[in-house]
């Protein structure tokens, strides 16, 4: 019965049109937006890392020059922050809170499909720039005052931070969204402590980028005023001290380390006591822990600025709050071992990514108290050894978790399971290309190779390494095809998935796969944590009756209400498109591009008048 | 059960040997390089590696219970048939303060030495010789300030002297970094930083900047000479003095002085003590030239110094170094030959 209900679903998901999927509201499906948006920037990303390691292969090399490795190495680690993992994430937000907290969507269904329209807008806005030729090029941090017209006359700078002004739209919009779901949708009995603990991490997330996104904000416009109004913020010729950039960038940039590796954490606490078939372990302090790390992510920044010269007191204060953030990030590894610990694991995919994870994470964060100690930072910033930490963090942190979460929840998304077979080979091959590739940069950290080098002469003692880790990167790479193909490939033939394939314990595993449109047809009361497997192996009476109320009838579908579908919020964001590359276009000296930013602030305007006076049914 | 005990025992004293072999194994297979820190030459570095080691084998243990643990659990309590449903442990308080506490500690012992040592960098020593470096896109300038000496691409310091450098920048932010000698410090526009270190060893050191600054970020690296007070103090004596006179019997350099004076080399480029035809070469954009022939590089590094490079360097430096600052000047080649020949004998 349930598998009869499941490929129904299934085929409603494959007849919807494009038009359908334009206007979507659906909270799922724009999740699915998301994730496959992001998926393609993230394949987008892995190819300039290639030619990044293609290029470092051997010493001297001549495969791509300094102007072009400059492009490649800024694009890389833009697109794989802004349009590959912070997407990737948004894509789990998207799809899992309303489910997870037993809700019919999102607090504001049509700003969300705004926010992945902007999202998407601001990415290719960004990744146009290739085709003029015009990539930008001065980092991902885009230290002023390289970033002045003085040292980037060309558009490269003007595409980066018009790019990222709507890309920081899109995600504060997205976190203010959630935060108000989180808090405010809820199913009744859905305490804040019987939340899973992923709806909590979005929840800190969302806090986190409402607030650090502002100050990339502030700092975007004073460089847009410098570069086209002729203001003097980062001129030191006028006085400027060129640090400003760099404070209002890093009180961005290290919260969003955190908005990057707190949802993972949120994924794997969620994998592994599914698999240990245990509750998660010490639940209130992953919960808090995860609350401490959100609030002293705002007080470490200047961690990023040891070799600035703030002086000694800045630099002895930032090392000490830096100690402290890796208090609650220990206690969290600590946690996960305990859920392991005297479980019955299952050894499927999803586990072995997160454990994977543990391990992983774990060596990028104790070369993070590394560079905590001032001193041993001003060997280790701008070298190798940086270069591996912050891989061990984002790629062995997040993305090995994100991997997880997309083994675990692609049945609840797409109504199939993905091999399992190809996805352990897919986590060893993975586990073991990325030691390859990234470990021996600890070694070349230690033989003083700096950072963001196109090029390097023989007789370094650099040779070695390079080449080893380029071929990881290489081995690196056929992985995620491998991965690629069972993804594409489960779309349309994996085995089909039943509502619960893992014998899980939150809300989502008690409806189908996938989902229909209204998520729940009654919406449950929530009587503890770990909802679901109270329901199926608790004792609790309200919760056990509950579980023959969860499939629906036609009686319940009819008076169900849900958001109609809207393109007011795709028009919206293609205002904001036309505004920014109207910007660009002006950077360039275009006449034409007042007339293309005005258009856009009245395709904007439009966009946003008939989204507020949409009948709402 | 005992066959899964002596498994287990098995699985995790291979990972311990692992890990050693690992260890050690990488400590071979680095260190050494010219720019390596692990055997350091300067007090800094010293002081920093001395610091690093400890907390690295905290480290080593760290990593070693957490994987260790990580392993144990997963192939101890993996599922097999007929497993029991495992009790549902909701936590444990005492533990869990317990590894709040303890990793809080190694830090605490991690912070105050850290603390201790960056206030001691910070602090300017009585004694020694000061240089004042200034970083340009993408070459480093030397001045000796009171010695009426200015280098480029080379510094040298003599040994076991304080050496207290006065980092300056021209245009964007760079990073001076001499890996054997010290630990980096930004060189900020508008911004006076400094940084400090004794070298304890006579050679060469070569450094590089660290902090991206545009093109050529990757061929901005110079060499620390280290030598004895005695030859340090004849370099500066010899460096200190004009130019020497190009003897008319080279003739390819004499043509080539005549070439550089006029072909507007002069307009970035100093000479001291130098005039032709009522020309003095004053330029302050490009590197000082007054004894380029005794250097051992050009163009940050990026060719050894000789004539055939320097021909090729002027002949088209955007060739040798693309995005270069340095202009063409349209130089034939055999101008080109006698501009290196020229620059060449400048001793």
């Amino acid at each position: 019965m349930a598998q009869v209900t499941t490929t129904q679903q299934g085929a409603q998901y494959r007849r919807s049109t494009i038009w359908e999927w334009i206007t979507t509201v659906d909270h799922k499906k724009i999740g699915i937006l998301y994730l496959f948006t992001s998926l393609f920037f993230f394949l987008i990303g892995g190819i300039l890392a290639m030619l990044i390691r293609t290029q470092l292969i051997v010493p001297d090399n001549t495969f791509l020059g300094p102007a072009t490795y400059n492009e490649v190495f800024t694009m890389h680690g833009t697109i794989m922050i802004f349009l590959a993992v912070m997407p990737l994430n948004a894509a789990f937000f998207n799809f899992l809170v309303p489910l997870q907290i037993g809700a019919r969507d999102v607090a504001f269904p049509r700003l969300n499909a705004f926010s992945y329209w902007a999202f998407l807008f601001g990415g290719l806005l960004i990744l146009s720039s290739f085709l003029f030729g015009a990539a930008p090029n001065a980092g991902w941090f885009g230290y002023a005052n390289l970033t002045t017209l003085t040292y980037s006359p060309g558009l490269n700078v003007d595409f980066w931070i018009f790019g990222l002004q709507i890309l920081g739209i899109a995600s504060v919009a997205s976190a203010l969204n959630f935060f108000v779901t989180i808090i405010n949708m809820r199913a009744p009995g859905m305490r804040m402590m019987r939340m899973p603990v992923f709806t909590w991490m979005t929840l800190v997330t969302s806090v986190l980028l409402m607030l650090a996104i502002p100050s990339l904000t502030i700092g975007l416009v004073e460089l847009t005023f410098d570069r086209y109004f002729g203001t003097l913020f980062f001129e030191p010729s006028a006085g400027a001290s060129v640090v400003l950039w760099q404070h209002l960038f890093w009180i961005f940039g290290h919260p969003e380390v955190y908005i990057m590796v707190l949802p993972p954490f949120g994924m794997i606490s969620e994998i592994l006591p599914t698999f240990s078939r245990k509750p998660l372990f010490g639940y209130p302090f992953v919960v808090y822990s995860g609350i401490a790390i959100g609030f002293l992510s705002f007080g470490v920044w200047a961690h990023h600025m040891f070799a600035v010269g703030l002086g000694p007191v800045a630099n002895s204060v930032f090392a000490t709050t830096t100690m402290l953030i890796a208090i609650p990030t220990g206690v969290k590894i600590f946690n996960w071992l305990g859920t392991l610990w005297g479980g019955s694991i299952v050894i499927k995919t999803p586990l072995l990514f997160a454990a994977g994870f543990i391990g992983m994470f774990t060596i990028g964060g104790i070369s993070g108290v590394m560079h905590a100690s001032v001193p041993v930072d001003y060997w280790q910033t701008d070298s190798y050894f940086v270069v591996a930490h912050f891989h061990y963090v984002l790629f062995g942190g997040s993305l090995m978790a994100i991997l997880g979460g997309i083994y675990y929840w692609y049945p609840k998304m797409f109504g199939r399971m993905l091999n399992d077979k190809l996805g352990q080979i897919h986590f060893w091959t993975v586990l073991i290309a990325f030691n390859m590739t990234f470990f021996p940069m600890h070694f070349l950290g230690i033989d003083g190779m700096p950072r963001r080098i196109y090029t390097y002469p023989d007789g370094m003692g650099w040779n070695f390494w390079n080449k080893e880790e380029s071929i990881g990167a290489y081995i690196l790479g056929l992985s995620m095809l491998l991965f690629a193909y069972n993804f594409i490939k489960s779309l349309r033939s994996g085995e089909i998935a039943p509502a619960d394939p893992w014998d899980a314990r939150t809300l989502e595993w008690s409806i189908p796969s996938p989902p229909p449109a209204y998520n729940f047809a009654v919406v449950p009361t929530v009587t503890s944590r770990d909802e679901f497997w109270e329901m199926k192996y608790g004792s609790n009476e309200q919760s056990t009756a509950q579980k023959t109320n969860l499939n629906p009838t036609a009686e319940d579908e009819r008076h169900i209400h849900l958001p109609p579908p809207s393109y007011y919020p795709l028009v919206a964001a293609g205002g904001l498109l036309a505004m920014g590359a109207g910007m660009v276009m002006h950077g360039d000296g275009m006449a034409v591009s007042w007339y293309i930013f005005g258009a856009g602030i009245l395709v904007l305007t439009f966009g946003l008048f008939g989204w507020s006076f949409e009948p709402n049914h | 059960m005992a066959r899964g005990s002596v498994w287990l025992k098995r699985a995790v004293t291979g990972a311990c040997v692992a890990l050693l072999v690992v260890i050690l194994g990488g400590c071979s297979f680095f260190g050494g390089g010219p720019q390596s820190v692990n055997h350091p030459a300067g007090s800094n570095m010293q002081t920093i590696w001395n610091l690093f080691v400890p907390i690295f084998w905290m480290s080593v243990v760290v990593f070693a219970i957490v994987q260790g643990v990580l392993l144990y659990s997963v192939i101890k309590f993996r599922r097999k048939p007929g497993s029991p449903e495992p009790h549902p442990t909701h936590g444990n308080t005492k533990l869990e303060i317990t590894w709040t506490i303890i990793p809080a500690l190694i830090l605490a012992v991690i912070t105050v030495p850290t603390i201790a040592t960056v206030t001691d960098f910070a602090k300017k020593p009585d004694t020694g010789i000061t240089v004042q470096v200034v970083g340009h896109q993408w070459w480093w300038e030397f001045d000796y300030p009171g010695q009426q000496v200015v280098d480029a691409d080379e510094m040298h310091v003599p040994i076991g002297v304080p050496v207290y450098v006065e980092l300056r920048s021209n245009d964007v932010i760079h990073s001076f970094w001499i890996p054997k000698l010290a630990g980096k410090q930004d060189v900020v526009p508008n911004q006076h930083n400094h940084l400090w270190f004794t070298a304890n060893e006579i050679g060469t050191f070569r450094g590089q900047c660290a902090e991206f600054c545009g093109e050529q970020h990757a061929n901005m690296a110079f060499t620390v000479v280290v030598q004895s007070q005695a030859d340090y103090d004849a370099w500066l004596a010899h460096n200190r003095a004009p130019a020497v006179n190009i003897p008319s019997s080279n003739d390819l350099a004499t043509k080539g002085q005549q070439v550089f004076f006029t072909a507007g080399c002069v307009g970035c480029h100093t000479i001291n003590g130098m005039e032709v035809n009522g020309v003095k070469a004053l330029g302050q954009v490009g590197p000082n030239l007054t004894h380029v022939g005794s250097r051992t590089a050009i163009a940050g590094e990026v060719l050894p110094l000789t004539q055939e490079n320097l021909a090729k360097w002027v002949h088209n430096p955007q060739a040798v170094k693309p995005g270069t600052l340095m202009p063409n000047l349209g130089l034939t080649q055999d101008q080109a030959n006698q501009v290196a020949a020229f620059l060449e004998s400048l001793k």
